[in-house]
């Protein structure tokens, strides 16, 4: 009892992948015994997708494709922000828990929590766009996307998700308490509504038109929607890969930085 | 490496937040195997030193050393040999009891095998086997922090930080917390404990350092404290107009409605004032002997807190009189 047991002598980036590992494996159980966290991030996006075939479906001309075809982009990037919620609520809840003071006792690499978080809420997200995209085809959906579309389109999304996932993360840490995360998050789902995701933005008023044709979710969304059923993409795909790249790679950076300074390292 | 025998030694340690000075000069000694009852009021700074001891938070001046290891400059190595159970439970809510523990194995890079292993035994040792696959938010209030503990020293550390165990507990729980406490110190670790009871520290530790206002007001074991400190009172109860006859007829400070306090020498100063009771015809309802409590030692002591230095026990002898501290103000002036 007079001596510590020792850990196992491996090179300290091995070692740090491990702790990854093991917080993301938490982070997954959470996810199987939350059920508020599964709805939100899963069913939800599925009843987005319902709601506006049905509901608002008939009203809405997107001067081309069939609204579900139009929709199905937009639905999986709303959800995809959507998700960024209850992401931000996850981190502030493990800060006012005290398992992050925990952490930062023991001689680990305490970053490997926030990666944990990132890594759970992306793969929640493969699941929710996963399940939107198979009750899309029941509905309606009727991709003309080749394998390469697809690829391109997973790739994109998998590199949005993972930005939104780390600015959620971020906003957890800044956010004073549980309430205030999910709050702020809320300003990453309010995005893609003022984006060309629901309604096409010829539809709107000039100043609102041109914000929404500038702003990081439109590329995305008219990104995959041409990728998945064959609209014009444009210089869309360029574009999400030149606004999401950045902000992946500043919000990590700054993410670590404010987490490590925060939490005295 | 390790500096004379002490697992855990704090020079002159320093911690200002903003205009509010949380450690003056704090100096504790504690020596291997050994524990020490850090004892103090809401904010002296108890959680404060904690903080730093366990690498969590940066002093602004002096120096610590775990173990031999500088908390300032080698927290990687302090962090291999300290366990630490804080105020608030750190462990993870939706996970089970065994998961908590076997993650925290892995965190410190004990291997899967190991990590299940040293769960399984301190399940076992900490009564939570029946509880292991239970998700730990269905968990009593005494069985959190018995797994908070038990997290604590998944990788048996030799130096532990014990801070306020038992806030919040019920009796019967503190009472099992301490028997746990206690198995720890025959098997060797140095344990430094901080509280707000006397009584806690009265029946753990080997030696208390008493800190107000950022200070070590006096240090020594409970038994030296308390002689020096307080003396033991004697409470009486009366009814309606016995009451304030007996008011008249005692020097004694109320607690309670009914209730008088006064200091005694010894308790055979009993007999003179029950004789008295009774020669004035005074029913008492009601009797008690008090050991010096918390509050006896922190009227006294904060009074030495304003001396140069650190007071041991024995100095505090002559700040007896600054009782006119008046009692709670002083005890729960400060926050932080």
């Amino acid at each position: 009892m007079n001596q510590a047991v020792a850990p196992k002598a491996r090179p300290e980036f091995v070692l740090a992948v491990g702790d990854c590992v093991v917080l993301i494996r938490r982070s997954l159980r959470h996810l199987t015994r939350n059920v508020d966290e599964v709805i939100q991030s899963v069913v939800l996006p599925v009843m987005l997708l319902l709601l506006f075939r049905y509901l608002f479906g008939g009203a809405i001309q997107t001067g081309g494709p069939s609204y579900v075809n139009y929709v199905i982009a937009g639905v999986i990037v709303v959800s995809i922000a959507f998700s960024a919620s209850a992401t931000a609520v996850g981190v502030a809840d493990d800060l006012r828990n005290g398992i992050v003071e925990r952490f930062r006792t023991m001689p680990m690499f305490s970053s490997a929590m926030l990666v944990g978080h990132v890594v759970s809420a992306v793969l929640r997200n493969v699941l929710a766009v996963t399940l939107v995209v198979l009750v899309g085809l029941l509905v309606g959906f009727r991709p003309s996307a080749s394998l390469g579309d697809w690829l391109v389109a997973c790739g994109l999304l998998l590199l949005f998700s993972t930005a939104i996932s780390w600015l959620a993360t971020l906003l957890g840490l800044l956010a004073g308490g549980v309430e205030a995360a999910g709050g702020y998050a809320m300003i990453l789902v309010f995005f893609p509504y003022a984006s060309s995701a629901l309604v096409p933005s010829e539809s709107m008023p000039s100043a609102l038109r041109a914000f929404v044709e500038n702003q990081p979710f439109t590329p995305i969304v008219n990104a995959v929607r041409g990728l998945l059923i064959g609209t014009p993409t444009g210089n869309s795909v360029m574009l999400s890969v030149v606004w999401w790249l950045p902000v992946l790679a500043l919000t990590v950076i700054f993410t670590v930085r404010y987490f490590r300074r925060h939490t005295g390292e | 490496m390790v500096t004379g025998n002490y697992a855990i030694e704090a020079r002159g340690l320093r911690k200002t937040f903003g205009d509010l000075t949380v450690l003056d000069s704090v100096d504790l000694r504690v020596e291997s195997g050994t524990m020490l009852g850090v004892l103090g009021p809401n904010g002296a700074g108890k959680t404060t030193c904690v903080r730093i001891l366990s690498t969590l938070l940066g002093a602004d001046g002096g120096a610590a050393t775990i173990a031999g290891h500088d908390v300032m400059k080698e927290p990687r190595a302090v962090r291999r040999v300290i366990g630490l159970t804080g105020q608030d439970t750190a462990v993870d809510e939706l996970l089970t009891g065994e998961e908590n523990l076997v993650m925290m194995g892995q965190l410190f890079r004990l291997g899967g095998a190991a990590s299940r292993r040293r769960a399984a035994e301190l399940l076992g040792r900490f009564d939570l086997t029946d509880a292991a696959r239970r998700p730990v938010k269905t968990y009593s209030g005494g069985m959190r922090r018995r797994l908070d503990l038990a997290v604590s020293l998944i990788n048996s550390p030799p130096v532990l930080f014990l801070d306020e165990p038992t806030t919040g507990l019920d009796p019967t729980s503190r009472t099992v917390m301490w028997e746990t406490i206690r198995s720890l110190m025959a098997a060797g670790t140095t344990v430094l404990l901080t509280t707000q009871y006397l009584e806690e520290a009265d029946q753990l530790a080997d030696r208390v350092a008493v800190i107000d206002g950022g200070r070590v007001v006096a240090e020594g074991t409970a038994g030296e404290l308390k002689r020096e400190v307080g003396s033991e009172r004697v409470e009486l109860t009366f009814d309606g107009e016995d009451l304030a006859r007996a008011r008249t007829l005692f020097d004694g400070e109320h607690v309670g409605v009914q209730t008088l306090s006064m200091p005694i020498e010894s308790p055979s100063d009993v007999r003179g004032l029950l004789n008295l009771a009774a020669s004035q015809n005074l029913d008492v309802k009601g009797f008690a002997l008090h050991e010096p409590t918390l509050d006896d030692v922190f009227r006294t002591l904060t009074g030495a807190g304003s001396r140069t230095g650190a007071a041991t026990a024995a100095d505090a002898d002559g700040a007896t009189g600054a009782g006119a501290c008046a009692g709670a103000g002083a005890i729960t002036g400060e926050t932080a």
